[in-house]
């Protein structure tokens, strides 16, 4: 059945309600809505969600936006707790405690803090034990739920409260963790990066494809944050599509360790209109300071043309 | 009928385990506990168990796994020791905030630094203000004793608190002693089903778990918290009383050995009361009031009757195996003490810190002990409550 986003948002449950606190023109709520709506209608699911913006905003006692289970027990272990509750569900069910027809579906919610950092180990443990399970990485690129500290998502030269763009020393100076890259060497049967880009579509799908497909999957999606990046709260979508378009935030799948690239634009944007318009890379277009643009540029080409070419290579293996 | 058997207390453990039969272990190895969840994995394997083992890549996650699992609707247990339960101390307060009934083994050992695998309790001390129930056992049949009333102790409806069973660390885990075993069909029905009220797993009621709780609530979560460990004591007299029917063995608070007319009184916790045991009777023989006060349940403390046991002592020695280093003395002391004085207690006490990182403590140390309690019953003077037994260079 062809996509339909009217048709998708007026059948399948948001599970994840309006009335939630988190800022508007926020990158998560719309990636965890969609992600939600990829479930059948039919199926059960349980939420697990890392200590961050997200659980701080959408779960507040006596109040909760999640119209399925939800569960949350601390930042960096979104991944085992979620693992437990497989475990039992696999156990409970085995041993009849649970309708033998139904099915409950188990994905995990974190940022680039509880996921790229403190939560890597447990998320890396969680992938590795091959629970039937999905876990959304939203990556908004430093700790925003603090106060905008960097994380190891922060992309280089960006100005955030523990790498101030000084007079020294301009701003985060190491470059970005390839996360989603460090999963598909977990040889998951579904990796995906994905973004909230037009209809949906990409995530819709992608989402889709981690929840239904057996064992562990994990989807990484850029999820812009108006106060740390610093951008208009309207412009949102817009910053998603320059992501892509620049090629800094590449949409693409890893199946059992083939991948696909699910978007090449035919022109690939110039860098400077994804940092232009974002507050945190503001230092970057002063005078004399050209040749931070061009070494931002030149890392979104390598990692670009690297992921081109495993994409050549796996496809070329699987073929022979 | 039940089964005499010779195990370790590793062992015991494990069998209490498989006789439980939990939906979930999540387990990380760490000496001196690794053993339990080793055999537990043997069961898994040859599937004499229904559990579903969760070969976490660390104790936080053990612990983490735990609470999702029981949050599920799953009964899970795990094991540890040391500074896998340091890993998990974060873990360890969510657990018992959301009133999650988790049973863990604890074999307790020394925690870092430096490393040391050897016993102590200072892992279990480190985590006596986290909310758990926690029980400790002298030996062998006492740590399996103990795994066997957990559950009905903690998943009560009044209760709802995760419990540790504490032993310790290759003193009773390694050491193989008789035991009785009970059947498995009827650990089974002592043990009984695991019914939540609210669990993840329930498609026809959603929950939330573990929301963020502020001004507005978390002060009468807390005391709810604290409620239901007040709530714990009848329960496990109640759960006590009930095994007492099926084995014969009989299960309180503490164990009074000797107490009645004792004179000199040593309290202390898990293997080292066996030792004491001895030492008392050797004491009675030459006609001395030797007696022993053995704490078995830890958390909730019970205080009242505690003081009351030692109302006719006319000096105690509460031994620690693990100091505060606050500068006054170790937790039990604090705890022993303040129990007294409350009851309108006032009995000469001293405290000792003893047996740190595996130090042997002898019969020969507990003797020392129990002279310098006739000492400060002759003099009716206590130098320095907070003493150090055994040590080297303390002058």
């Amino acid at each position: 059945m062809a996509y339909n986003l009217k048709e998708i948002v007026a059948t399948k449950p948001a599970r994840f309600e309006s009335g939630h606190r988190m800022c508007a023109g926020c990158g998560a709520p719309p990636v965890a809505r969609m992600v939600m709506r990829a479930l059948k209608p039919e199926d059960h699911a349980v939420v697990a969600n890392a200590t961050g913006c997200m659980e701080v905003s959408s779960c507040i006692y006596p109040y909760t936006s999640w119209s399925c289970s939800y569960i949350h027990t601390a930042f960096e272990c979104a991944g085992a707790t979620c693992s437990g509750v497989e475990a039992a569900y696999k156990s409970l069910k085995k041993q009849g405690k649970l309708p033998e027809d139904k099915n409950t579906k188990f994905i995990a919610f974190g940022g680039d803090g509880g996921t790229y950092d403190i939560g890597l180990q447990s998320l890396s443990g969680a992938m590795e034990r091959g629970h039937d399970m999905v876990y959304v990485c939203y990556d908004n690129g430093a700790y925003m739920n603090t106060g905008i500290q960097r994380s190891s998502a922060t992309p280089k030269f960006a100005d955030t409260t523990t790498t101030p763009a000084g007079k020294v020393i301009p701003g985060k100076m190491q470059s970005r963790k390839d996360l989603t890259e460090i999963m598909a060497s977990h040889h998951l049967p579904y990796v995906a990066q994905s973004i909230a880009l037009n209809n949906f579509k990409d995530l819709y799908e992608k989402a889709e494809k981690a929840i239904y497909t057996e064992g562990p999957a994990f989807l990484n999606v850029l999820a812009p944050c108006p106060r740390g990046w610093g951008y208009p709260t309207e412009k949102l979508m817009e910053i998603n599509k320059l992501a892509v378009e620049t090629c800094y935030w590449p949409l693409y799948e890893v199946i059992d360790g083939k991948y696909k690239v699910s978007y090449k634009p035919v022109k690939k944007q110039p860098i400077e209109n994804f940092l232009k318009p974002q507050r945190r890379f503001a230092h970057m277009f002063k005078e004399g300071n050209e040749w931070m643009i061009e070494e931002f540029q030149k890392e979104v080409d390598k990692r670009w043309e690297e992921l081109l070419a495993l994409e050549k290579i796996t496809n070329e293996t699987n073929e022979a | 009928m039940s089964i005499r058997e010779r195990l370790s207390g590793n062992e015991a453990s494990a069998i209490a385990m498989k006789q439980i039969n939990p939906d979930v272990v999540a387990a990380f190895p760490i000496t001196p506990s690794t053993e339990i969840p080793q055999y537990f994995s043997t069961f898994v394997s040859n599937g004499t168990v229904d559990t579903e083992f969760v070969a976490v890549e660390s104790e936080h996650s053990a612990m983490s796994a735990c609470i999702g699992a029981e949050a599920a609707g799953a009964r899970a247990m795990t094991a540890t020791s040391s500074n896998g339960l340091s890993l998990m101390w974060e873990m360890i307060y969510i657990a018992s905030s959301t009133r999650l009934p988790i049973v863990m083994s604890l074999v307790n050992r020394a925690v870092s630094g430096p490393l040391n695998i050897h016993n102590d309790h200072s892992d279990a001390m480190g985590v006596r203000d986290a909310g758990w129930i926690m029980l400790f056992s002298e030996n062998n049949q006492e740590a399996y004793d103990n795994l066997i009333m957990a559950h009905r102790i903690a998943e009560h409806k009044d209760v709802l608190l995760p419990l540790m069973v504490c032993q310790d660390g290759f003193i009773t885990s390694h050491s193989i002693e008789n035991i009785e075993l009970l059947e498995d069909e009827k650990v089974k029905e002592f043990v009984g089903k695991y019914t939540p009220e609210h669990y993840l797993l329930n498609r026809d009621e959603p929950i939330a778990v573990g929301p963020m709780d502020l001004q507005a609530y978390l002060f009468e979560h807390k005391f709810a918290q604290a409620q239901a460990m007040r709530n714990a004591k009848k329960v496990i007299l109640d759960v006590a009383a009930d095994f007492e029917k099926m084995t014969g063995r009989k299960y309180s608070f503490f164990e009074e050995y000797k107490l009645d007319d004792a004179e000199l009184v040593l309290v202390c916790m898990n293997s080292t009361a066996g030792t004491s045991k001895v030492v008392v009777d050797e004491l009675r023989e030459r006609g001395i009031k030797a007696g022993l006060l053995k704490i078995r349940v830890y958390r909730p403390f019970p205080a009242e009757e505690i003081a009351k046991a030692l109302s006719n002592a006319k000096a105690i020695a509460v031994l620690d195996k693990a100091d505060s280093l606050n500068a006054v003395g170790g937790a039990l002391f604090s705890d022993v003490t303040s129990a007294m004085f409350v009851n309108n207690i006032n009995i000469p006490t001293v405290n000792y810190i003893y047996g740190i990182g595996g130090r042997d403590t002898t019969t020969k140390d507990i003797h020392s002990v129990y002279s310098d309690l006739q000492e400060i019953v002759n003099t009716n003077k206590v130098n320095n409550p907070y003493r150090y037994l055994g040590v080297r260079g303390n002058n």
